[in-house]
């Protein structure tokens, strides 16, 4: 059963019709890659998913399940979790305390509870093994590249069991050695059965690690195809509209 | 490589050694310039060192220190008080004018303290839920509870304190151990603001939202409740060290703590809080205290002028932060 299927969504802000009747499904474990132009929709569609707004019309199933989210923590208890790139990250803080933050693990000493620094380290020693990532869960955020940030981000993501992982342009601002890490995370997630949503301008990330490619224009759905039956190519002329649709 | 060995190399790469993390402590430096300032004095002069001249400089930077641990708190959520000087006047003149009615001590305490958490809480929940910047509204604060002590005590000094008269200048005034009793209540507090910041949900919360308050949002966590309740304690430790300060001085008039606030945000920001938010310590913050009263004890014993002590100060708080900007441009931090 499709871990996630959106009917006929629309959204508009005022006059604006951001989507437009967009309906997909998306597969446990299954990596979407999320295209199109400037103003296409993508991060609308994205915040409909997540919970920050409702859609104007249209309906939204969690493993077949009709969902109203009203607000992100709604999503995030459905296993929805979005990897916001630097925004959800606090530099001053330790990797674990930020797999953590707001979810902090107590235990009872005396008449406090206090933060389980220890169990905290533990898990995050392990989520970050699951990730293959050498992030060491006591450094400061503030002294690491950016891949061991997504790293961290996406950690997030599996400790709460989260089964889709929305991602909005992960790679845009990162060096070519880190895109390839962020790549690396990425397959990580899908291979434990997490479905990931990602949303990026550049062609070769998405079709290096996408099982299939949706293009949305001027809010309108004009593809949704497996990678491997198309290529950068066509999916260059859908985004521009050279190809009316695929 | 398998997963135990790499979790294994990830556990044991303790990245700096102990001695160079504690290098690179501000809190460490301040503490050896604080020494250093100390030695020198003692051979400069021979008033330094006797028992009398210690006592007041330790009893002294105590109350600066109790303020400071508040305003660590609110600095590192990444906000500002500006008006723990005149929290400290009201509850100082609360607890003051309770007591000259007669009621006993533990009346006048409560009150205070409890006038001091209204102040708090009104500028957390304008700062929080308002979203006002931090500094206009504890600027307003400031001149409003000093306002209202005058209104309080009709601008009077006030120098009876009923039946707990004792007590009260026991409390503020008296040692135990040799150690004047602010200093062991800093002490206490300091070391429970250290737990709180390290240990606590609390602390950790605080921290996210001076790092990153946009993350802290996302993540759930209840910022707002959390900034008030920051302001609330930085009220709390204003007002108990009015109270003490009270008992110390053995009377009181309204200028009490008139423009304190500039000696407490040095002594937080000398002990390493971070004026962007996000860094700081409690024990920073005491150490940033007795340093900044050590510097004005030697101007006296020296013979300089008082005048030059709003120099000494204000010139603190620009190189400490300047010493923090020089830190980040050679990507330091
Ligand atoms: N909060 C908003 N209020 C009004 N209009 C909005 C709002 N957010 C987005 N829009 C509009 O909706 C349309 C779709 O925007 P969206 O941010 O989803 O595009 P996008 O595909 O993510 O673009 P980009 O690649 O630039 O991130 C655009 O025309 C945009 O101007
Ligand atoms: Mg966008």
């Amino acid at each position: 059963m499709s871990v996630l299927e959106l009917k006929n969504i629309s959204k508009n802000y005022g006059a604006i019709q951001a989507l437009n009747g967009v309906s997909l499904t998306v597969e446990p474990g299954e990596v979407v890659g999320l295209m199109g132009d400037n103003g296409a929709g993508k991060s609308t569609l994205v915040k409909v998913i997540a919970g920050n707004f409702a859609p104007s019309s249209g309906e939204v199933l969690i493993s077949g399940q009709t969902v109203n989210f009203h607000k992100p923590l709604d999503a995030q208890r459905a296993g929805i979790e979005v990897v916001y790139q630097d925004l959800a990250i606090c530099n001053n803080l330790s990797a674990a305390s930020n797999v953590f933050l707001g979810r902090e693990p107590t235990r009872q000493f005396g008449p406090f509870q206090i933060v389980d620094y220890k169990h905290m380290q533990n898990r995050a020693v392990e989520l970050f093994a699951r990730l293959k990532s050498e992030t060491r869960p006591r450094d400061l955020v503030k002294r690491m590249s950016g891949g061991q940030r997504q790293a961290v981000a996406i950690a997030r993501a599996l400790l709460t069991d989260a089964r889709i992982v929305l991602m909005d342009e992960p790679t845009a601002a990162i060096s070519v050695r880190q895109v390839a890490e962020v790549l690396n995370l990425i397959r990580q997630l899908s291979e434990q059965g997490i479905a990931v949503v990602l949303i990026s301008h550049r062609m070769p990330d998405v079709f290096e690690v996408a099982d299939k490619v949706i293009v949305l224009r001027r809010g309108q759905l004009v593809a949704s195809k497996n990678a491997s039956d198309s290529s950068p190519e066509e999916v260059t002329g859908l985004i521009t509209g050279a190809i009316e649709a695929a | 490589m398998s997963n135990s060995s790499l979790s294994d190399a990830i556990n044991n790469s303790e990245h700096r050694s102990f001695i160079s993390r504690i290098a690179s402590q501000q809190t460490f430096w301040v503490f050896v310039a604080a020494l250093l300032a100390c030695i020198a004095l003692t051979l400069m002069t021979d008033t330094f060192a006797t028992e009398r001249n210690l006592f007041n400089v330790t009893r002294n930077f105590a109350f600066i220190g109790i303020v400071a641990l508040g305003m660590t708190a609110v600095i590192a959520s990444g906000g500002i008080d500006l008006s723990v000087g005149s929290t400290l006047v009201i509850s100082a003149m609360t607890v003051s004018v309770t007591m000259a009615s007669g009621m006993p001590f533990w009346a006048g305490c409560l009150l205070a303290l409890g006038v001091s958490l209204v102040v708090g809480a009104v500028n957390g929940v304008l700062i929080a839920y308002a979203k006002m910047p931090s500094f206009v509204v504890t600027l307003g604060m400031l001149s409003i509870a000093r306002s209202l002590a005058m209104v309080l005590s009709n601008n009077k000094m006030i120098y009876q304190f009923g039946p707990d008269h004792d007590f009260l200048l026991w409390l503020g005034g008296g040692s135990t151990f040799g150690l004047p009793h602010p200093l062991i209540i800093l002490l206490i507090l300091a070391a429970f603001t250290s737990f709180a910041f390290r240990w606590l949900r609390w602390g950790q919360h605080l921290f996210a939202i001076g790092g990153n308050e946009q993350a802290a949002v996302l993540t759930g966590i209840p910022v707002s409740r959390v900034k008030v309740s920051v302001y609330m304690f930085s009220a709390l430790m204003a007002g108990i060290a009015g109270i003490l300060e009270v008992g110390w001085l053995g009377g009181v008039t309204t200028n009490l703590g008139q423009s304190m606030e500039l000696s407490v945000i040095a002594a937080s920001v000398i002990g390493g809080a971070n004026l962007a938010g996000g860094v700081g310590t409690a024990f920073g913050a005491v150490i940033g205290a007795l340093l900044i009263e050590v510097i004005r004890n030697s101007l006296i014993l020296l013979g300089i002028s008082t005048f030059w002590q709003g120099t000494f100060v204000g010139s603190f708080i620009i190189i400490a932060v300047a010493f923090d900007r020089f830190r980040q441009a050679r990507g330091y931090e």
